[in-house]
């Protein structure tokens, strides 16, 4: 079985400071893979790396088995790929609603088909409707998290990648948004999903990849690895289990 | 009755500055691209307006027709070729790449139509006027006015209501997650640039017909084009209008009080807005 998205010895870099140290990882159709790690493990400029935010060698990142390393963020969105960006990233100024309309305008642009439709994104997160006048600024940041994962999904993505989307949320916030998840996966969509808590991360997915220092130091099914096993993978050898 | 004269010419003057205005409150208000040569670009259009006027013997609403389309052009080519390469958070590159841009096209001018004034031969209707009101009012300044108004109302509707204007608002807040939603902000922002340059095509040809240009004319109206930007807020097509009208309307008052303070008053009252309420009149203040 071909993977739907993989990264092949990716090496990502900020001008002088390498991110990346050869990273491989693979998602399969309608899977959920999480990705943990510390703070600068590198999930996040893995993410925007397949995104073609930063340069990339073009065969490091495959879609369908097609070489797609440093495309266009464009043009991968058009590629069936959308990000629910680290820090949310919401177009200030505009209504909740308009910012949703953005990918709407986009994805019939592009001719995407896919089966997120306004209403249905309405039915998913109810406040959003309620909510569609007001400017997105005024939203809470729980509801500004459930705009940004709307709007990724009316760009009609087969793969999705989520960053961080608990970051700064109340307990009670980050399980409404993850409650809708599985949902999201019933439409066929692979998702890779950031996650700084590593129980929220095992029970959102299928498999993890564990990350430290620009490198993957561990993989496996979500359900079948041990804590014993992330400690040492998330802090490195040596360190005491939390 | 003389200072109401004054307002009244004063709302006239500043369906011209609107003029001005619109083009650079969508690419400073809203794209955050400061183009220096935004004024030399309406004083090229008035001259090739005009030698297009000599060398077919056209009058103004063919020149009009003739010069739209091309001021569209030129806005798309100056976005792909210049604009697109320095866009960014940072303004500056913008600013001077637009900088030598005003220099090198205020040279080409001088090289090409001396440094002569020319006027767009107007047929009559530069001269025309209605009484209303114990007051004249030119037909000429009343159709600027008018177009003014059409444009700002058609931009207003196209940023608020179609996919275009939504893209562009979203490519100005954030260029970046723009891109997320499968927008291509360059191409964006070449149709935005293409916009404004062709309300300048407007500018251009009333510009011509109701005084004269010459190749150092650029400077002035950027000037004026900025602070009625500034006076009418950021971001807001109405504000720049508004903020025009403010302009003219000092002007005006300025040049009943001393016929030297004209220009004077109206750059003092951009003074006072930016002192008292430097978001200006409609602009939101940054929280």
């Amino acid at each position: 079985m071909t993977a739907v998205l993989s990264t092949h010895g990716l090496v990502a870099r900020y001008g002088d400071f390498q991110a990346l140290y050869g990273v491989d990882i693979e998602l399969h159709q309608g899977e959920a893979v999480a990705l943990i790690g510390a703070n600068g493990a590198g999930k996040s400029t893995l993410l925007r790396s397949i995104m073609g935010l930063l340069p990339v060698g073009r065969e490091m990142v495959l879609l369908h088995g097609e070489p797609v390393g440093g495309t266009a963020t464009d043009r991968m969105v058009q590629k069936g790929v959308a990000i629910v960006p680290e820090g949310r990233r919401l177009f200030t100024g505009m209504s909740v609603e308009d910012n949703l309309r953005v990918a709407i305008d986009q994805a019939a642009r592009m001719g995407a088909k896919g089966g997120w439709t306004l209403p249905r994104l309405h039915r998913l997160f109810p406040i959003l409707k309620e909510k569609a006048r007001a400017p997105v600024q005024s939203l809470s940041g729980g509801q500004q998290q459930m705009v940004a994962i709307g709007r990724a999904l009316l760009c009609q993505p087969r793969v999705l990648l989520c960053d961080e989307i608990s970051l700064g949320l109340a307990p009670k916030v980050i399980r409404e948004i993850y409650a809708a998840l599985p949902e999201i996966r019933a439409t066929g969509t692979a998702m890779i999903v950031v996650e700084q808590d590593v129980g929220l991360a095992r029970s959102a997915s299928d498999r993890l990849y564990c990350m430290l220092e620009g490198r993957v130091t561990l993989t496996g099914r979500s359900a079948e690895i041990t804590r014993e096993q992330i400690g040492k993978a998330y802090f490195g050898a040596g360190h005491a289990v939390v | 009755m003389q200072w109401f004269d004054a307002l009244v010419q004063g709302i006239l003057l500043g369906g011209m500055y609107a003029q001005y205005a619109l083009g650079m409150a969508l690419m400073f208000g809203v794209m955050r691209i400061v183009n220096i040569s935004h004024g030399d670009l309406v004083i090229l259009l008035s001259l090739i307006g005009i030698s297009i006027a000599t060398a077919w013997g056209l009058g103004p609403l063919p020149v009009l027709v003739v010069l739209v389309p091309l001021a569209v052009l030129m806005g798309w080519v100056l976005q792909k070729a210049v604009l697109n390469r320095v866009v960014g958070s940072d303004p500056l590159p913008s600013l001077i790449a637009t900088f030598g841009l005003s220099i090198a096209l205020q040279n080409l001018m001088l090289q090409i139509w001396s440094a002569n004034s020319r006027s767009l031969p107007g047929h009559g209707i530069e001269s025309q006027s209605l009484e209303i009101g114990g007051i004249y009012v030119g037909l000429l300044p009343l159709i600027v006015l008018a177009v003014a108004t059409g444009l700002t109302w058609c931009l207003d509707l196209t940023l608020k209501r179609t996919r275009f204007g939504r893209a562009l608002r979203a490519a100005s807040a954030d260029v970046e997650a723009a891109a997320m939603t499968g927008i291509n902000p360059r191409a964006v922002y070449a149709m935005a640039t293409a916009a404004a340059v062709g309300i300048l095509g407007f500018a251009a040809v009333f510009q011509a017909l109701r005084s004269t240009v010459a190749p150092a004319d650029g400077p002035a109206q950027l000037i004026y084009a900025f602070e009625a930007v500034i006076i009418g807020g950021m971001g807001t097509v109405w504000g720049a209008f508004v903020g025009s009208m403010v302009l003219g309307i000092s002007q005006a008052i300025g040049f009943r009080i001393d016929p030297g303070f004209g220009v004077l008053a109206g750059h003092i009252v951009f003074l006072a807005v930016l002192a008292s309420r430097p978001q200006g009149l409609f602009g939101k203040a940054l929280s």
